[in-house]
């Protein structure tokens, strides 16, 4: 299961797929891969995204729009597994139209695409036995949400279900870049750490090669999400996936090779 | 099936409920939860809340018995509980109250609410303005159209009401905004959910405010009529009148309860909120419950006449009396709901919010159907102060004179 961070710090690269159309989201995730993303994140568009804020809104907005479904996520990572094998793939979503596709029915077609785990944003891990079942039957890697606001027995039970990282979110709120990075990340890192040996990635808010060295001091990876899917806005179909390349080699503040080329 | 009158495990009604929200929401949900179960168990709480709904919202609400409809309708007895003449003007004052003295237990400052048909948002505005709470209500543009006068009432009343532009701009898409406020400011915030949705323990915490409406209404009719009645009709859009008036009489084997839904303009997707015909299981907002949705798990549109019924779920008890068969859903359209508006005002002189005309359109449907030894009580959630435009224009549209 390729979901490593050889980069220091490792990043992992949110991308909402479909926005702003199949082909272009294909590009723009090779192109990620490519400039250094240990681990992509293929964002599943859904119509009622309570937990992101307007960047990823709009993204989800025009993706279930272009009728881009879970089907066509799956699809993608199929393709991206072949083309680029050292890669991690997460399918991040919310839990409905999982629901609606078949929690079994997803786990199975997600491991034949050769996913490596799921994050469902609307799953708690009280109301996890079943989805973790079935996760486990098909070898996929359950990533869970830790809050600042989780109490230390929560990411106890956080820590003890998740695989591959823990994904802690580096401040209440929704998704969305911010100019300063809260003092809350460092906390909940440190308070995760005595739960888990495992890599944690820190996410929400991070758009600047600045954040992103300051989550590298306390944290293993930096989940890098709105501040794509802006770029991805701003520069249209045609210099996308240019963009992106650019915008994460900016974050290292050198092109990094991509760790197996497969060329 | 399991037990739908007591659930076993904490906010599960049958398969339906939970709670699937971002993890940011578990710890405020949880303190919450012990904190409403801390207010039950302290009898200062209820004398508090008790004293409150009787002499500010002016409960207990009158049983009315319906003679002029009765007659017209020539079958079964039609008795309506009156809520619309509570304080603001529909049920949901219920809720607000008891929520606004746990938000001050909990020593939130802060309040959020949605609104759809602006009703629950009054009733939020005036507990925090009866409470020196601040007030952010988020609702859908399309609503505030619509249901203008009561986006006036609520600035009256000292809150902040910031539109909603995204989706079809109503009920969803101010819990949408809603949410993503209280994930943000969870810590200083109550978010004082306006209906029997949501993740646990909104569902059942509602419900218990809701109560007592179905508590007064069976010790009424019992007063009145020494029966039960033969059915409860109310309508249902998240379903907190409708499990408020039903609740007590669940064990009541023998009272048929009906749930009337928003069958909008026509059946096809988008067209209705009737989700018991057109939906199916899903996870909407924090609960599952029956959903609309399209094929990909997208939730679908909606459409209903009534702000306050147009939402694409339905309060997961509801599913699960729905699934037992303790219940009963149907639905009326906008021109039946139209058209039982201005009869109950013209036979009664009672002008029903639109919302609670479902009930009557399914009250004119059955009554005649039923002996004159049945008995048919109507809950009349909501006044229709609030609903002059739409019916002005509506009723003159259909060509009323």
């Amino acid at each position: 299961m390729p979901i490593r961070f050889p980069g220091k710090p490792g990043l992992v690269a949110y991308i909402t797929v479909g926005d702003p159309d199949l082909a272009t989201t294909h590009n723009i995730a090779i192109a990620a891969i490519d400039a250094g993303a240990d681990v992509l994140e293929l964002g599943v568009p859904f119509s009622d995204p309570i937990a992101d804020g307007p960047v990823i809104q709009r993204a989800s907005e025009r993706a279930v729009r272009n009728g881009t479904r879970l089907h066509d996520v799956l699809a993608l990572a199929a393709a991206l597994r072949i083309e680029r094998p050292q890669t991690g793939l997460i399918v991040f979503t919310y839990y409905n139209p999982v629901l609606r596709f078949g929690l079994e029915n997803f786990c199975a077609a997600a491991e034949q695409a050769g996913v490596d785990g799921v994050l469902v944003t609307d799953m708690i891990v009280e109301e996890a036995a079943e989805y973790l079942e079935a996760l486990r039957r098909h070898h996929l890697a359950p990533i869970f949400l830790a809050a600042p606001t989780s109490p230390d027995e929560r990411l106890e039970r956080i820590a003890a279900v998740c695989q591959g990282f823990v994904y802690a979110i580096s401040r209440t709120g929704i998704t969305g870049a911010r100019t300063s990075l809260e003092s809350d990340a460092e906390q909940l890192v440190r308070r995760l750490r005595r739960y888990t040996t495992l890599p944690i990635a820190v996410g929400f808010g991070i758009s600047t090669p600045e954040h992103f060295a300051a989550v590298g001091e306390f944290a293993d990876a930096a989940v890098i999400g709105s501040a794509l899917v802006a770029t991805i806005e701003q520069a249209g179909p045609k210099h996308a996936a240019s963009s992106i390349a650019r915008f994460i080699q900016g974050l290292r503040g050198v092109a990094k090779e991509p760790a197996v080329p497969a060329r | 099936m399991a037990s739908v009158v007591t659930n076993r495990v904490a906010g599960r009604f049958g398969p339906y409920g939970g709670r699937y929200v971002p993890e940011t929401l578990v710890a405020a949900l949880d303190e919450l939860e012990h904190a409403y179960a801390e207010a039950q168990a302290d009898p200062d709480f209820h004398l508090k809340l008790d004293s409150l709904l009787r002499d500010y919202a002016g409960r207990p609400t009158p049983l009315y018995f319906a003679s002029r409809l009765t007659e017209s309708l020539g079958g079964a007895k039609i008795y309506l509980k009156r809520e619309d003449l509570l304080h603001t003007g529909a049920h949901k004052i219920n809720n607000c109250l008891g929520q606004a003295l746990l938000a001050v237990r909990m020593g939130k400052k802060r309040i959020i609410a949605e609104t759809g048909a602006g009703q629950h948002g009054v009733a939020t505005a005036t507990v925090c303005a009866l409470f020196g709470l601040d007030c952010v209500v988020y609702m859908g543009e399309e609503d505030m159209r619509r249901q203008e006068l009561n986006v006036y009432r609520m600035k009256m009343l000292g809150a902040e009401v910031r539109g909603v532009s995204s989706g079809s701009r109503t009920l969803k898409d101010a819990i949408n905004e809603a949410m993503r406020d209280w994930v943000t400011n969870v810590r200083t915030t109550h978010y004082l959910l306006g209906s029997v949705l949501g993740a646990h323990p909104y569902p059942t915490m509602v419900r218990d405010f809701h109560r007592v409406i179905s508590r007064e209404a069976r010790v009424q009719i019992l007063e009145k009529e020494n029966r039960l009645p033969t059915a409860i009709i109310a309508c249902v859009g998240g379903g907190s009148n409708a499990i408020g008036a039903f609740y007590e009489f669940i064990p009541d084997k023998e009272v048929r309860l009906i749930g009337v839904e928003a069958g909008g303009r026509g059946s096809l997707l988008g067209d209705h909120a009737a989700r018991f015909s057109g939906g199916s299981p899903g996870v909407l907002q924090g609960t599952y419950s029956y959903v609309l949705q399209d094929e990909n798990g997208q939730i679908a549109l909606t459409h209903s006449v009534s702000a306050g019924l147009d939402y694409a779920s339905i309060g997961p008890e509801h599913a699960a009396l729905h699934d037992s068969g303790r219940a009963e859903y149907t639905s009326a359209t906008d021109a039946e709901a139209l058209d039982a508006t201005l009869r109950l005002a013209r036979t009664e002189g009672i002008i029903p919010a639109l919302e609670s005309a479902h009930a009557v359109a399914e009250c004119i449907r059955l009554a005649p159907s039923l002996s004159p030894r049945d008995i048919l009580l109507v809950n009349i959630s909501g006044r229709g102060d609030k609903d002059m435009g739409i019916l002005t224009r509506e009723l003159r549209l259909a060509g009323d004179k």
